[in-house]
């Protein structure tokens, strides 16, 4: 494949992954716990490489993921002594990322874990980090994780569907049906840091945050439905990563920038123009 | 202690203290409007307005970039509030988009600018993630009128505001203007954020304008002690992160500024005199015991009305 075609599919991977993961945080009111655990993520890929003195896919993935928890359960923990429920999160996750900053700057000056490139990735250098998949040849690495963390997300997604979509729509009623709302809470966040960090190496923070929150919300404009919601979500996830893509290469800039860019393109176009809840259908609606 | 800094580190740290009690008085403000999290949906909003003042002016100029963040982090809260008021979207969503699209932007625009003469080498970037080291007396001076203008206006109309944050309706039927509190709170909050960026960095901003008012809550149930707390908390998280990385050679300010307020916060949480967690504790034990010596002593066992709350 063309290098084009792998950036183009790289994106494509994050936008879709993010699109299905950010339907529930919107629904759930927890879109700036993406904010939250996209920050957080560096303190876990940190510790993960001053343990290991490796900067591998898997050591990173997982200590993304205790440390998207680890997000979670302190602002549960604040929240549930009285904490309001944004400042908890503020709280919490400014002091991670600060610890994970000054670990960077003490510990680990060398490795290419520097601020900026958390925050901006190198997505223009992902084709050329390869690794041999048998049956498709030499994939470059960002590809193969994020394919992998696409699968779970829609397999964790389609298993628990039922349980996803009444504990979103009424928590009372989850409780009263037996589900357990704190653990699906729980494997909620470590699914949204597993993504963030599959996507966070090779887009930047910036963008995993854009792409989780974004087309779920524009997607929120356009229908009522939980499955259509989901679809569109990720579709605009996907149509963001082309867009952007274009953006960029037209004006010879950050791609991943770009792609945060489109994403709000999107989220304008729907904010005006939707036939349910755009700012237009309102306008008519109201008028006599 | 002071014959131990340089002058330049006098005047940064005279700005981190400054702006600590700065963001400490606003995000009081803030933390009653339910706003923790506008912060640090504000400070990544103003990205794209440093870059284009940047671009504009031609060079680092401070006073164009400050213009430019302060435009484009207003832009971001008429946003926010626009897509709030306007669609089915909540309010941390709204936040959410504004944040990372406009961050987004930034980096576009960035990415543009550096390649423009002088771009690279201005430390545009610095800009972003903070460099309280780096700081010029001119800089520090400008930090500290603007923190000294903020916590003036929060100190000059102090009963307005706390009318405007805990009964918006009354201070309606007084007649105070509501959207123009509401459009200077803003501006002071743009202010603060705007100016605290280059010091602090971006997160570490929101860190200030967050910590130290939940901390100060934890002491006291009166607005104005909690604004005067908070702003100490932030003056002090300010000044002892300023501190810490003046000693550790190369460790950076913003983040250890952090780390300071966070501490301050875990402490109000154990030790707060309202709220703090050790309270319900110590309270349950001399309950107990009350009870243990009145029930000894032969009375009623019950403790009179109201010593248990």
């Amino acid at each position: 494949m063309s290098y084009d075609g792998w950036i183009l599919l790289t994106a494509s991977l994050v936008g879709s992954s993010c699109g299905l993961v950010g339907v529930l945080l919107i629904l759930r009111r927890m879109a700036m716990m993406a904010d939250a655990i996209s920050h957080t993520v560096l303190l876990g890929i940190v510790t993960a490489y001053l343990v290991t003195r490796e900067l591998s896919g898997v050591h990173m993935l997982i200590g993304a993921a205790a440390a998207g928890l680890l997000t979670a359960l302190l602002v549960q923990w604040l929240h549930n002594r009285g904490v309001r429920q944004e400042a908890s999160i503020g709280i919490v996750f400014t002091t991670l990322f600060a610890i994970g900053v000054i670990l960077v700057a003490a510990k680990a000056g060398n490795v290419h874990l520097d601020v900026q490139h958390t925050l901006m990735g190198e997505i223009a250098f992902i084709p050329w980090e390869t690794m041999r998949v048998p049956g498709f040849g030499a994939v470059p690495e960002a590809v193969v994780m994020l394919s992998a963390a696409f699968l779970v997300t829609l397999l964790l997604i389609v298993l628990f569907y039922k349980e996803w979509k009444i504990t979103a729509f009424d928590p009372v009623l989850a409780a009263s049906l037996g589900i357990p709302a704190a653990l699906m809470h729980y494997l909620y966040m470590t699914l949204t840091s597993v993504t963030a960090v599959a996507a966070f190496d090779a887009v930047g923070a910036i963008l995993v945050v854009a792409m989780l929150i974004t087309p779920a919300a524009s997607a929120y404009l356009w229908t009522d439905r939980l499955p259509s919601m989901l679809a569109l979500s990720s579709a605009f996830g996907v149509l963001a990563a082309f867009l952007g893509y274009g953006l960029a290469v037209w004006l010879d800039t950050s791609i991943s920038g770009s792609m945060a860019f489109a994403t709000g393109l999107i989220f304008l176009v729907s904010f005006l123009g939707s036939p349910r809840y755009g700012l237009a259908a309102r306008r008519r609606r109201s008028a006599p | 202690m002071m014959q131990a800094l340089s002058h330049n580190a006098q005047w940064v740290l005279l700005a981190t203290f400054l702006l600590g009690m700065a963001a400490g008085v606003t995000g009081c403000l803030a933390y009653w409007k339910r706003q923790s999290l506008m912060s640090d949906a504000l400070s990544h909003a103003a990205l794209p307005g440093v870059v284009i003042g940047f671009a504009l002016a031609g060079y680092k100029s401070l006073p164009a970039m400050l213009i430019g963040a302060a435009a484009s982090a207003l832009a971001g809260a008429v946003l926010v509030h626009r897509i709030r008021a306007g669609s089915r979207v909540k309010e941390d969503a709204a936040m959410g988009i504004v944040l990372s699209v406009f961050f987004g932007l930034g980096i576009m625009l960035l990415t543009m600018a550096n390649r423009m003469p002088g771009g690279r080498q201005s430390g545009l970037d610095g800009f972003l993630f903070g460099q309280a080291a780096a700081m010029v007396q001119s800089d520090v001076q400008v930090m500290a009128a603007v923190a000294m203008l903020a916590i003036l206006t929060v100190l000059i109309s102090f009963k307005e505001w706390k009318l405007f944050l805990f009964d918006p309706d009354f201070a309606r039927g007084l007649g105070l203007p509501g959207k123009w509190m509401n459009a200077v709170y803003l501006a002071i909050l743009v202010t603060v954020i705007v100016t605290g960026i280059q010091a602090a960095g971006v997160v570490m901003m929101a860190a200030l304008l967050i910590m130290p008012a939940v901390s100060a809550r934890y002491w006291t149930d009166s607005f104005g002690r909690m604004a005067a707390l908070s702003a100490l908390f932030g003056g002090a998280a300010g000044g002892a992160g300023t501190l810490a990385s003046l000693w550790g050679e190369g460790w950076p300010t913003g983040p250890l500024i952090v780390i300071a307020a966070a501490a301050l916060f875990l402490v109000s949480l154990v030790f707060g005199l309202r709220k703090g967690l050790l309270l319900p504790l110590i309270r349950r034990q001399l309950a107990k015991r009350r009870l243990k010596g009145s029930a000894l002593a032969g009375r009623s066992g019950l403790p009179e009305r109201g010593s248990l709350s």
